[in-house]
């Protein structure tokens, strides 16, 4: 199979507007005889969700928290860029589009990053509109900042709550679509299966978390906006139900997963403090801007840090790449934090965390200035660790954050399942290698608000109205497939509990396919994904039954779907012999330890095909082009 | 750290409640609240017995998922954070910890600690918007909007809308949290068009799901995570006022409403 990204041909600046003239129609009075399914209410979902409404398509979305509002979205803090230039800084819609494609290592598809670079333009007026109380300046205009390392201010934000604010944005335009009868709501229920009729998406089926009915829904078309994977490392900061469910489910349908093993570590998070921790807490990439990231000179100093002089002090960031200093990208940062700590410099009791401190700023700004920038997330931080980051450093060490891989789309966002398409993190399109910080909430928003209304039409304008009765035969046999699985979930009964199992496979996962990866232990790794697939079919203790609220069944069936991915993750780590943004492969490095990337064999997207339970998956390769941009090394010096 | 625990037990909306008791024993201070919560379960887990159900999600503060009421307080002893940014640390070592659900007419239980909060999306659903679709609308910069008047709306806009505020309240009202709505938006130029059906929508919605009134206590305010303050009440009874001495008292239901 020939994978076909479906970029139209011609300019770069032209490509979008281009194809939203050749998209197909769907006449105003024709969309309501339409049916679509949008699974996961995040910014993603709940802004594809209203915007499909407002055309006139009937939408049903769902969401398993009790409330669209609480999507993950919601936890982003920094900003969300956009290309508007209102700083006069040199910004433009090329420019965004350029550090988005080399910030991703050079990874991905130059046509839809130029779209998202296009209309982050619309996303901020949007927001505006809908009354988010973006930060300002005192003339009463929008307030920016730059953000992880980017050269040019575009960032906008609305304290450390930016996710929340676009989220309840984006929440309340559904609410309005629920009043308007455009959108059924289902909260608490959780897609467990797609349905496919005659090679196309036709619905999906759900359990009602509080009831445990198995439920099937009919439409005409399907969008997963479930975002990303990270909980396959059980520690990240991720939310603790994020999953890949729906993601895995549609991919064992014949939806391609493209590059699983590209996942984001995080530079700045709280870190671990014991074997009790069941999730990580980022710290905003903006303290980067004013904080700055030592270790001691020498091994082992276990001084206080206040006790340590300047002298003896390894400011390693500014150290080894002068001009970006503290702000380099995120991947660089966290391998830096690594090495440190791997040479015994590593600060706190448990030896894994750098400091970050804010000293100099305070002496610099005052101690008002940095408390009106970061108050909350001071605040946050000494509710975690009992210490106050105005008086002692923060200690902070890498955790997963993000996964820029997931489900392979092409330009209209649809996967390799005609009528299933993909939005927001849980597809792969945007980041490549390596996502730039705020530009997660501008993906998500994007493709919700103005791809998905465009793409979706030129699909549904070659179907027929007729809609498929959830007595056929295909849902049936789903609903078969999911109620056998809760079933033998259930009656194992054995000896340890899913969250056990989990965290064996998150510290697989973390140990072997984390910040650095080496084919050694990426073949290890397989192995014991291997032993713990096995022992989870065998030992898995899960209690209760299905017809009620039961959460351990319900984190047993998404653990099922983590330890499958996670051997794809393995699979597609080892398939690619470069290092690209947070794809780190210790045999291919640079003198100076930086990533070094294999263009010439590796300028690909792997996207692999399901093969059934026993088989290993079969690699596609989506060979991308760079007509607009020359590839180079990423120096950051 | 050990500790004994008094937890709520509700098997199902349908059934009767109890206090069961539990000890939890070598707790890390380091721990949070809920992370002492998951270690409980899986002993429960492990003695074929069924873990406590409590709803949570980021364990950070902001989804406003979690909701416990801990030593007859809703998110525990400490000011200003949720249940999943509370440490044990704040506890003793050798405490009675006493945990229940929210408890409000308007929030039945599902089981356990886990309540059923989709009265206030519906609130929302009533007005909680600025109706504009996706598309069309100013450029952002267009309307200056004053600091003050920005950082009062994002003050509003803060509410996670756990409904501690409720689960505070001896009234069950939910005053604070509509208001914050109501005041985030009516500050905005770009909610003050809707600003008069709103607060008469929402108000609606919210007596109709049958929470309590308000009688300035400030429980709720007092409780709150995000400290919202009493002053976006006073805004929405004044939005209100205003609203009934120039509504011309046709509900919002009934106006044409495009998709």
């Amino acid at each position: 199979m020939i994978l076909d990204s479906k970029s139209p041909h011609g300019p770069l600046e032209e490509k979008w507007s281009k194809h939203i003239f050749d998209a197909k129609l769907v006449n105003p009075a024709n969309k309501r005889k339409f049916d679509v399914i949008v699974v996961g209410t995040g910014l993603a979902g709940a802004s594809a969700a209203a915007s499909l409404a407002e055309l006139g398509y009937n939408v049903k979305a769902f969401c398993f928290q009790d409330s669209p509002r609480r999507a993950h979205s919601i936890a982003a803090q920094g900003g969300i860029n956009a290309a508007k230039n209102y700083q006069n800084d040199g910004d433009s819609v090329f420019r965004l589009f350029y550090d988005t494609i080399k910030g991703g290592d050079y990874r991905s598809r130059e046509s839809n990053v130029y779209r998202l670079a296009e209309v982050s333009l619309n996303i901020i007026d949007q927001c505006v509109a809908q009354g988010v109380p973006f930060a300002r300046e005192y003339g009463g205009l929008l307030a920016n900042r730059s953000f992880g390392g980017a050269q040019v201010s575009r960032t906008f934000y609305a304290r450390g709550q930016t996710g929340q604010q676009l989220l309840l944005g984006a929440y309340s335009a559904l609410s309005r679509q629920v009043t308007n009868g455009k959108v059924q709501m289902f909260p608490r229920t959780e897609m467990l299966d797609l349905v496919m009729v005659d090679g196309h998406a036709r619905g999906i089926i759900t359990r009602n978390l509080i009831t445990g009915k198995i439920e099937s829904h009919s439409a005409h078309a399907v969008l997963l906006c479930t975002g990303g994977y990270g909980n396959v490392f059980y520690l990240s900061t991720n939310a603790m139900g994020c999953n890949t469910t729906a993601a895995w489910r549609a991919h064992k349908h014949g939806a391609f997963f493209a590059n699983p093993c590209f996942t984001q570590i995080h530079p700045t998070c709280i870190p671990v403090s014991g074997d009790h921790q069941s999730k990580l807490t980022l710290m905003s990439e903006s303290l980067r801007n004013d904080g700055r990231v030592w270790v001691p000179k020498e091994k082992g100093d276990k001084r206080s840090p206040k006790d340590i002089p300047e002298a003896e002090r390894d400011y390693f960031l500014e150290r080894r790449y002068p001009s970006f200093g503290n702000l380099v990208p995120r991947d660089v940062a966290s391998r830096n934090a690594k090495y440190v700590c791997d040479e015994g410099r590593g600060v706190g009791a448990t030896g894994l965390a750098v400091y970050l401190d804010f000293k100099d700023a305070i002496k610099r700004d005052g101690k008002d200035t940095i408390e009106s920038k970061y108050g909350n997330l001071f605040d946050m931080y000494k509710q975690i660790t009992g210490e106050n980051p105005y008086e002692t450093p923060m200690r902070i060490y890498p955790a997963v954050h993000y996964t820029m891989g997931g489900l392979w789309v092409d330009y209209n966002l649809m996967t390799t399942i005609p009528g299933l398409y993909s939005l927001g993190e849980c597809n792969f399109s945007d980041h490549g290698a390596n996502r730039l910080g705020a530009s997660a909430l501008m993906q998500g928003l994007a493709d919700g608000y103005f791809v998905i209304p465009y793409a979706i039409g030129d699909y549904l304008a070659t179907r027929s109205y007729d809609k498929i009765p959830t007595d056929h035969p295909s849902f049936k046999q789903s609903e078969e497939r999911v109620r056998d699985q809760i079933s033998k979930l259930l009656s194992i009964n054995g000896s340890s509990t899913v969250d056990q199992i989990h965290r064996e496979l998150g510290k697989v996962m973390w140990d072997y396919c984390g910040m650095s990866r080496t084919a050694e232990g990426l073949q290890q790794a397989r192995g014991k994904i291997k032993e713990i697939k096995e022992r989870f079919w065998s030992d898995v203790k899960v209690l209760g039954t299905n017809e009620e609220l039961n959460m351990s069944l319900e984190k047993a069936g998404r653990v099922a779907d983590f330890i499958e991915l996670g051997a794809l993750m393995i699979e597609d780590a080892l398939n690619r012999k470069e290092s690209c943004g947070g794809h780190f492969r210790e045999e291919y490095q640079t003198e100076e330890g930086e990533a070094l990337r294999d263009d010439e064999n590796h300028t690909y997207v792997a996207a692999w095909e399901y093969q059934g339970d026993e088989s290993n998956e079969t690699l596609h390769k989506e060979q991308l082009e760079f007509e607009n941009v020359k590839l180079t090394q990423r120096s950051y010096k | 750290m050990d500790f004994t625990l008094k937890i709520w037990r509700q098997k199902d909306a349908g059934s009767k409640g109890s206090f069961n008791t539990y000890s939890v024993k070598d707790i890390s201070s380091d721990m949070s609240f809920l992370e002492m919560l998951d270690e409980l379960n899986e002993d429960l887990i492990k003695d074929g017995e069924s873990p406590v159900h409590f709803d949570h999600d980021c364990r950070e503060g902001i989804c406003g998922t979690c909701s416990m009421y801990i030593n007859g307080r809703a998110h525990g002893p400490q000011k200003a954070i949720t249940t999943c940014q509370l440490h044990m640390r704040s506890f003793k070592d050798g405490d009675t910890i006493t945990i229940e659900p929210w408890r409000a007419k308007p929030f039945p239980v599902i089981r356990d600690l886990v309540v059923d909060r989709s009265a206030f999306d519906r609130i929302i659903q009533a007005g909680g918007y600025v109706s504009v679709s996706t598309g069309g609308v100013p450029d952002a910069n267009e309307i200056p909007i004053p600091t003050s008047i920005a950082n009062e709306a994002m003050d509003a806009a803060s509410c996670i809308g756990c409904g501690a505020c409720v689960a505070a309240c001896k009234n069950a009202s939910a005053m604070l949290f509509v208001s914050a709505k109501v005041s985030h938006l009516a500050l905005l130029p770009q909610g003050k068009v809707e600003a008069t059906s709103r607060a008469e929508n929402m108000i609606a919605q919210m007596d109709k799901e049958g929470f309590g009134l308000c009688t300035n206590t400030g429980a709720c305010s007092a409780e709150c995570p995000k400290e919202i303050s009493l002053t976006h009440i006073a805004r929405m009874n004044r939005e209100y006022f205003n609203a009934k001495q120039t509504s011309n008292n046709i509900p919002d239901k009934e106006e044409v409403h495009e998709g």
